[in-house]
């Protein structure tokens, strides 16, 4: 398996001849997310918008605009109070919670602002984690994890610890670590939240990468608008609401 | 409305499990990362079962350096003794009861002491006559220290000569008493309102300790000097060989006293260590109480560290939630932590216990015995207590909804 596979979701092909050449890779329809307080807070108030598969696109809104929580609900890391959820076809309210993380597992990889790599394991191993819970064996976990990590240009610190590397280096094993198992989707919460401009621009070149070359379909939660500008789409988001979805006609178009 | 069909993949996404290889790695995790804290919280675990083990070790080696030293003294020795009349006064054994006993087949050697009562010993005429030191007077065959696996530690047994003439031989703790060490001629003791002059000491006799505060005298001269009846008041039968004892047993006391059988006491001196060693055994309840005690805050210490430890680790629960661990996963993580902290800890227990044991034993030559109990135990007991200890902060840890988990850091 590598890399490339990202553009084959495997889904059951009876209906596809039906289907664009692109298929969903994630669907919201109605989503409300009510956090059950007093008074209770509505972070989602009916979000519908649909992700295809290669899309690449940013989620971006002041705090409090409801991004996280639209961002958990993606990662089907929570569920909505009210509307449907789909990943890669799947209704999130049907599956249980073990299903959920057999998805998490196999179809979306997620990177962090904090990038969280365990620092008493070398890069190659952190990278490798991406698919412990994948059912993957220790050494061909470590083989794909050196073809992520040279996805993401670093592969050559493979056995350095993360406590060696620079931010903008971390956020690469990250990245590395979300795609280590070819994931439907990619999704990234404020990944340039601690790294300078710098690196920020080369983590979002990074990503244009992979978009292009091979395909993997990410979407980038910032509250920069900066950021979310060098993208094709971007769904602007505010009081829990969507407020604009933007597509730029090509990803050349959004460059300035 | 799905536009992809989700099939029947949904089941297939459930039934990825993780692997033993990898949980195994996993538990370690918080181990390797916390070196100093998992050490400390082990060693409460260590204390204990290494109390326990030594216990269990200590009681085990003594028992067996006591049976071992049982089984040199030699397990075919009986003693007859003069039991009680119907009419509740002391008996007496007939006077040939030990030619009949030595006609016993299996009977290797039969030596006998009557005790020669209203006889006194003391050191000098000057002794108030109180002043017993509860030593007493008896009368012996001439082999006596043979047969009782004795030996004469200064001077001489009695010999036929002696025996008819006022010369005593000294048990080693009515030595002691009398305050003699050593033989030298003309050395006395006041015996009977007469000197009697001492032969010879005997060393101290594990199995029959009543001689060792006797003072022996040959059975002429008690008979001429102190009035002594002839009849024995206490028959020592060696067996050969030894697996006859018990069917010699049965007959001696129908031997010594035809008559009155009844009257007689038969005992085997070296069962009354054997209780003595089952009664050393059953003192060591008290440790073993205070090595569980010891176990429990272990325990305890390992329940507060994993506690803190999932608290500490929520980014890390959640980054592993994030990846597509289950909760059943991250239950079993840190219920495997908790496992192998507690077995570390026990480990080093039963090696610090059974080192203990081995330099204690050593020291006094007894053989080092660790019962399995010890060590099986030490082992079950601690991954019983990691499982209990780890059970409630696993389960928390499981509970733990990814997204708070995630962004509580």
């Amino acid at each position: 398996m590598s890399l490339g596979d990202t553009t084959v979701v495997p889904i059951d092909g009876a209906t596809s001849s039906t289907l664009s050449d692109r298929r969903l890779v994630l669907e919201m329809e109605q989503v409300t997310r009510v956090f059950p307080s007093d008074p209770p807070v509505e972070a989602l108030r009916g979000v519908s918008f649909q992700v295809t598969q290669g899309e690449l696109l940013g989620i971006v809104g002041p705090s409090g605009s409801g991004k996280t929580t639209l961002l958990h609900l993606m990662g089907t890391l929570d569920r909505p109070t009210t509307g449907t959820v789909r990943v890669t076809g799947f209704d999130v309210a049907t599956l249980s919670d073990r299903e959920l993380s057999g998805l998490r597992a196999t179809k979306i990889g997620f990177v962090f602002q904090q990038f969280f790599l365990a620092e008493h394991q070398s890069v190659l191993d952190n990278v490798a984690d991406g698919l412990l819970y994948a059912g993957v064996a220790l050494a061909q976990r470590r083989e794909e994890a050196r073809d992520a990590l040279a996805a993401v240009g670093i592969v050559e610190r493979a056995t350095a610890r993360p406590t060696q590397l620079s931010g903008g280096q971390r956020q690469r094993v990250a990245i590395a670590r979300a795609l280590v198992g070819s994931p439907a989707i990619l999704l990234a919460d404020e990944p340039t939240g601690n790294l300078d401009s710098t690196n920020s621009q080369a983590i979002l070149d990074l990503f244009e990468e992979l978009h292009q070359s091979v395909g993997t379909t990410i979407v980038v939660i910032t509250h920069e608008r900066e950021i979310a500008r060098r993208l094709p789409r971007q769904i602007e988001m505010l009081d829990g609401r969507i407020v604009s979805d933007t597509t730029v006609g090509g990803l050349d178009g959004s460059r300035r | 409305m799905s536009e992809v069909d989700a099939g029947d993949d949904a089941t297939h996404l459930a039934l990825r499990r993780i692997r033993t290889s990898d949980l195994s790695r996993l538990a370690s995790v918080g181990l390797r990362t916390r070196k100093l804290r998992a050490g400390l919280s082990a060693l409460g675990i260590a204390i204990g079962v290494a109390a326990i083990v030594a216990v269990l070790g200590l009681s085990a080696s003594s028992e067996s350096g006591l049976l071992s030293e049982i089984n040199q003294l030699g397990t075919n020795l009986l003693t007859v003794t003069n039991g009680q009349s119907l009419f509740g006064t002391t008996a007496e054994l007939p006077l040939n009861a030990p030619g009949m006993i030595g006609r016993i087949g299996p009977v290797s050697d039969v030596q006998f002491t009557g005790t020669i009562s209203n006889v006194n010993v003391f050191r000098s005429p000057v002794i108030p006559s109180i002043d017993t030191n509860a030593l007493s007077v008896d009368a012996t065959s001439l082999h006596l220290y043979s047969a009782v696996d004795s030996s004469v530690a200064r001077g001489k047994f009695l010999n036929a000569a002696t025996a008819t003439e006022p010369t005593c031989v000294l048990g080693a703790a009515a030595a002691q008493r009398l305050g003699i060490d050593r033989v030298f001629s003309g050395e006395r003791v006041w015996l009977g309102n007469m000197w009697f002059y001492v032969v010879g000491i005997l060393k101290a006799a594990p199995l029959t300790p009543e001689i060792d505060s006797e003072v022996l005298v040959g059975v002429p001269a008690a008979e001429k000097y102190l009035g002594f009846d002839g009849h024995p008041s206490e028959i020592y039968v060696k067996v050969v060989p030894t697996s006859q004892t018990a069917i010699v047993d049965s007959v001696l006391a129908a031997t010594a006293n035809p008559e009155n059988p009844n009257e007689v006491n038969v005992s085997q001196p070296s069962a009354a260590l054997v209780a003595q060693a089952d009664t050393q055994a059953a003192l060591n309840g008290l440790f073993l109480g205070l090595g569980a005690v010891a176990l429990l805050v272990g325990a305890v210490g390992v329940a507060n560290i994993m506690v803190i430890s999932v608290l500490e680790r929520r980014s890390e629960i959640g980054l592993r939630r994030a990846l597509g661990a289950t909760k059943g996963n991250i239950r079993l993580q840190f219920l495997f932590e908790a496992i192998l902290l507690s077995v570390i800890g026990g480990a080093v227990g039963i090696l610090l216990g059974a080192a203990s044991t081995a330099v204690y034993a050593s020291s006094k030559h007894w053989g080092i015995v660790i019962p399995p109990l010890a060590w099986g135990g030490g082992i079950g007991a601690s991954v019983v207590i990691g499982a209990v200890a780890g059970l409630w902060p696993a389960l928390r840890a499981a509970r733990m909804s990814p997204t708070e988990a995630l962004w509580s850091v």
